[in-house]
């Protein structure tokens, strides 16, 4: 297949940036998009030009390293991580445009890596559950029913990827948030920090310059793995009842 | 010190002392702990830890050591301490709870792992694993991580490779995923909130690579770091050097390791003589995607879990092997793994199952496209690589709701990346490099042959001796971060702090002015070939000589293939841009760089080493029915390799391993 590429190329974090187009002509479409690029790379390298920056890491879906918005959906496609997307869903002459993640709280570092560290940021805030080890019960002390364990276990597959910030139009990282306090909040385990923790990791995001949330679902759209769009319903429930705890 | 044997290596002194307490194996570990040193509560804000690495054995010990009320400077290449690959573990993770009522105990896990291992594991750690596997469990549930559940509200459990009872802790096909984000959010409730921050003890250092370590008087006292960012070189200096910076997979560039994978951090340890130990032993998976293709640029790996319910198999017929597999009848599918192992059949360990896989194939009845493939001597065949793993059983019996439930991420997995549905058509697999089960060499302190150096997790080479088994490597990540490197490394920091270095030390001088002329050397060699080009030769060339079958012939002719790469990437390679700015092909020429002298120790490794075992398997060395065949009388040691010197023979320790609570025997799963 012959593929026409419009990179965002951006030298610095201060240096302004702009999309450069690139053509492949034997693109097969088993390929992944990612390999994609390492050979549009080893081209680049061959020319004496330096190769684009991206991140990418497992390159199986599961790191949530990698991640760009490909035709202004970040992804690229439904319920894939950029990694796990392969040529075969594009056609031959395509032209495709290639940007990083855009939101104020997620600076770009270069081409198309950006920093993610608020997201770090706000898990340092509270998601978590205070258990030093070897300070833990019996692992069968708490039973745990299970429809919140599989619903804890829905919401913390969340792999942390900011594709959902990339995709709202407010920059909002609601359903990040919603996801890991539903994941801890609906445990027994969960139930000791279960106030402080929302009210303090709600903090955090706003703090970092994420946006509100409008319930416009373009977040839960875009994530790769499907984070449903009721743990925002979630996390504003513990955001109201913590005012009465 | 011997000559020079076989033209590559010498023998030195044996290794004497492990460490490890005598008496009843069942109270050893319980022994170790009470005699080693304490550090009062009040002096552990005075000491520093610097750990390398947050997947599950560092980002644990980060949690742990910063919980106990040390001072913690922790690094990861990656732009969160999430990223590290134990996210990518799927299947589960050991502990004998017993749960199930099966049969299982803690001396029932520590024998399965022992002989999984094909008897080349050091006895205690292998029983203080099993025996502290229990505390893992109950860790994570604390944590919040979300285990598969019974109706009952209690844990499941499932059964995995080369055992016959169901010990193992699932969270889906995310097992690890889960785990690691549990160790993650313990790290990070302890990383500072700012330098004034009195009360968190961890300094947390994201895309920050370990490029070089920093001996002064003997000791490991520090690291100097890449900021990926900005390029500048940091001096981090402390008390102990902790490296838990995985495996070494990466070196066959098609692997199921993530891109950023590498042996850096403990190959700059052994440089500076930290013995490295059985390098030949690296864990092939049998059930992986196939490569698809020239640009591919790793293998993804399909979960052993499905191998309790998906059954193996490839056509009786030569000819059936470009057939659509669902008009081949059942009586013309060999099933092969149940017909030649009728009691373990589709759950032999790994070793097993991908040289039978291997065998299929080779014999000419794979399945999938045909690949090009290269004799040792320039010949050329066309042969395909895959076997079927086929689900249309299971689905019968369960319905496809109850696979979706258990497996489902990875069957949309398998879907995205194929294009085939294996709800509908059998999934085709075969054998790739998964784990690596050689690394630094530590004793039963964890501690490396350099005072105050640690490692943990996959980078040493620990508790599996020649083969890993399902689910226990999350098990080892997370018993050596927890449990074992904080009562260990207590006893070595109890000595502490140890005397301050100055950053104007000699010793801090000469490795930042090694670690910048390499750089220069990278960004000006201005050659004609990319690092990823030299990356991939090198893994066709360990592939093909050191993989799942290795010759005399063939490993030497690897080792001086190796060479002779090495010396042309060192004139040749072509890295673009500049050091003081985020450079990601700067970051992979270090990384190639040092694969390049691992891949040639473990070609030397896997040549010494005549006799076949687990991972390691020597055409000259099988049983009858082409089973792995061990020289106990001569190989019955880990071979732990010291640095002999730039362009010079390593020298082999050996550390000979005596099983005084379980009898040697020759490993049977049929």
């Amino acid at each position: 297949m012959k593929i026409t590429l419009k990179v965002w190329r951006q030298a610095g974090p201060d240096a302004k940036g702009k999309l450069h187009t690139y053509q492949l002509d034997e693109v097969s479409p088993d390929e992944s998009f990612l390999e994609m690029l390492d050979m549009l790379n080893e081209n680049l390298n061959n020319r004496g030009e330096e190769p684009i920056a991206f991140d990418s890491d497992c390159r199986e879906g599961i790191c949530g390293t990698c991640g760009v918005v490909i035709n202004g959906r970040p992804h690229g496609k439904r319920a894939v991580t950029t990694c796990q997307l392969h040529m075969r869903n594009f056609n031959d002459g395509d032209e495709i445009t290639v940007e990083p993640w855009r939101a104020s709280a997620f600076p770009v570092l270069r081409d198309l890596i950006v920093d993610r560290g608020a997201f770090d940021r706000i898990i340092q805030a509270g998601g978590f559950i205070s258990a030093n080890t070897g300070s833990a019960p019996e692992a069968h002390a708490a039973p745990v029913e299970k429809k919140k364990a599989d619903r804890a276990f829905e919401a913390a597959a969340c792999i942390g990827c900011g594709a959902c910030v990339a995709a709202c139009p407010n920059g909002s990282a609601m359903l990040f948030l919603g996801a890991k306090v539903t994941h801890l909040g609906r445990l027994p385990q969960g139930q000791p920090e279960r106030w402080t923790r929302v009210r303090a990791m709600v903090a955090q995001h706003d703090g970092e310059g994420f946006g509100g949330c409008t319930n416009i679902r373009a977040c839960s759209d875009a994530c790769p793995k499907e984070i449903p769009q009721d743990v925002i319903s979630t996390l504003n429930a513990d955001k109201r009842s913590a005012y009465f705890h | 010190m011997t000559d020079l044997i076989k033209g590559l290596y010498r023998v030195g002194e044996p290794i004497q002392d492990t460490k490890a307490p005598g008496g009843p194996i069942e109270q050893r570990w319980t022994t170790r702990k009470f005699e080693a040193k304490l550090v009062n509560p009040a002096n552990r804000r005075k000491l520093t830890v610097i750990v390398v690495g947050t997947g599950l054995a560092g980002g644990a010990a980060i949690a742990t050591l910063g919980e106990a009320g040390y001072n913690v400077k922790a690094f990861c290449y990656q732009d969160s301490p999430r990223r590290a690959h134990s996210i990518a573990a799927q299947g589960g993770i050991n502990a004998a709870k017993n749960y199930k009522e099966d049969g299982d105990s803690v001396y029932r896990l520590f024998y399965d792992t022992v002989k999984g291992g094909d008897y080349r594991a050091r006895e205690d750690n292998v029983y203080r694993l099993a025996e502290v596997s229990g505390n893992i469990i109950d860790q994570c549930v604390a944590q919040g991580v979300p285990f598969a559940r019974e109706y009952s509200g209690l844990l499941d459990n499932r059964s995995f490779g080369g055992v016959q009872v169901s010990r193992t802790f699932y969270a889906r096909g995310q097992t690890g995923q889960q785990l690691l984000i549990g160790a993650y959010q313990a790290l990070e409730r302890q990383v500072k909130q700012g330098p004034d921050d009195k009360e968190r003890t961890v300094d947390m250092f994201t895309r920050h690579e370990m490029v070089e370590l920093i001996l002064v008087d003997g000791r490991a006292r520090g690291i100097i770091a890449r900021d990926m960012v900005t390029g500048k070189l940091e001096t981090h200096l402390g008390d102990a050097v902790v490296l838990a910076t995985g495996g070494y997979g990466n070196v066959f560039f098609l692997s199921t390791n993530a891109m950023g994978c590498n042996v850096t951090a403990g190959w700059r340890a052994h440089r500076k003589g930290a013995y490295f130990a059985n390098p030949c032993y690296t864990q092939i998976h049998p059930t992986c995607i196939p490569q698809s293709g020239d640009q591919q640029s790793k293998l993804t790996l399909m979960s052993e879990s499905l191998r309790n319910d998906g059954r193996i198999w490839v056509p009786k017929k030569a000819e059936d092997c470009s057939k659509d597999p669902r008009q081949i009848p059942e009586e013309d599918r060999d099933y092969y793994l149940e017909r030649i192992y009728p009691s373990f059949g589709n759950l032999v360990p790994r070793d097993i199952a991908s040289r039978q896989a291997k065998n299929m194939c080779d014999e000419g009845r794979g399945v999938g496209p045909e690949v090009l493939e290269r004799d040792h001597d320039g010949g050329e065949r066309r042969v395909r690589r895959g076997v079927y793993l086929d689900f249309s059983e299971a689905i019968e019996r369960m319905g496809a709701d109850k696979v979706s439930e258990k497996y489902g991420n990875l069957f949309d997995m398998y879907a995205e990346i194929t294009g085939d549905n294996p709800y509908e058509t059998p999934m085709r697999i075969y054998p790739a490099v998964h784990y690596t089960m050689g690394g630094v060499w530590v004793d039963y302190d964890l501690e490396t042959s350099i005072p105050g150096l640690f490692c943990s997790g996959e980078a040493n080479f620990s508790d599996h001796g020649a083969n890993r088994l399902g689910a226990s490597a999350l098990m080892q990540g997370l018993s050596d971060g927890y449990f074992v490197l904080p009562n260990t490394i207590r006893d070595y920091l109890a000595s502490g702090p140890y005397p301050k270095v100055s950053p104007d030390d000699p010793a801090v001088q000469e490795a930042e002015a090694n670690v910048k002329a390499r750089i220069d050397h990278f960004l000006s060699s201005n050659g004609t070939r990319s690092v990823d080009s030299y990356h991939k030769e090198l893994g066709h060339i360990v592939w093909e000589y050191c993989g799942m079958e290795r010759t005399e012939e063939g490993l030497r002719i690897a080792i001086d293939k190796i060479r002779a790469l090495r010396k042309d990437f060192w004139s040749n390679v072509r890295v673009l841009g500049k050091k003081d700015e985020l450079n990601q092909s700067l970051e992979r020429a270090g990384r190639v760089a040092d694969f390049l002298e691992l891949g040639e120790l473990m070609c030397v490794d896997a040549l010494h080493r005549r006799e076949s075992c687990g991972g390691h398997f020597r055409a000259e060395s099988q049983t009858e029915d082409g089973e792995a065949l061990r020289h106990d009388d001569e190989f019955c040691y880990a071979a732990a390799w010291e640095w002999g010197g730039q362009n010079e023979p390593p020298i082999l320790h050996k550390e000979n391993l005596v099983y005084e609570f379980i009898e040697l025997k020759q490993r049977s799963y049929k």
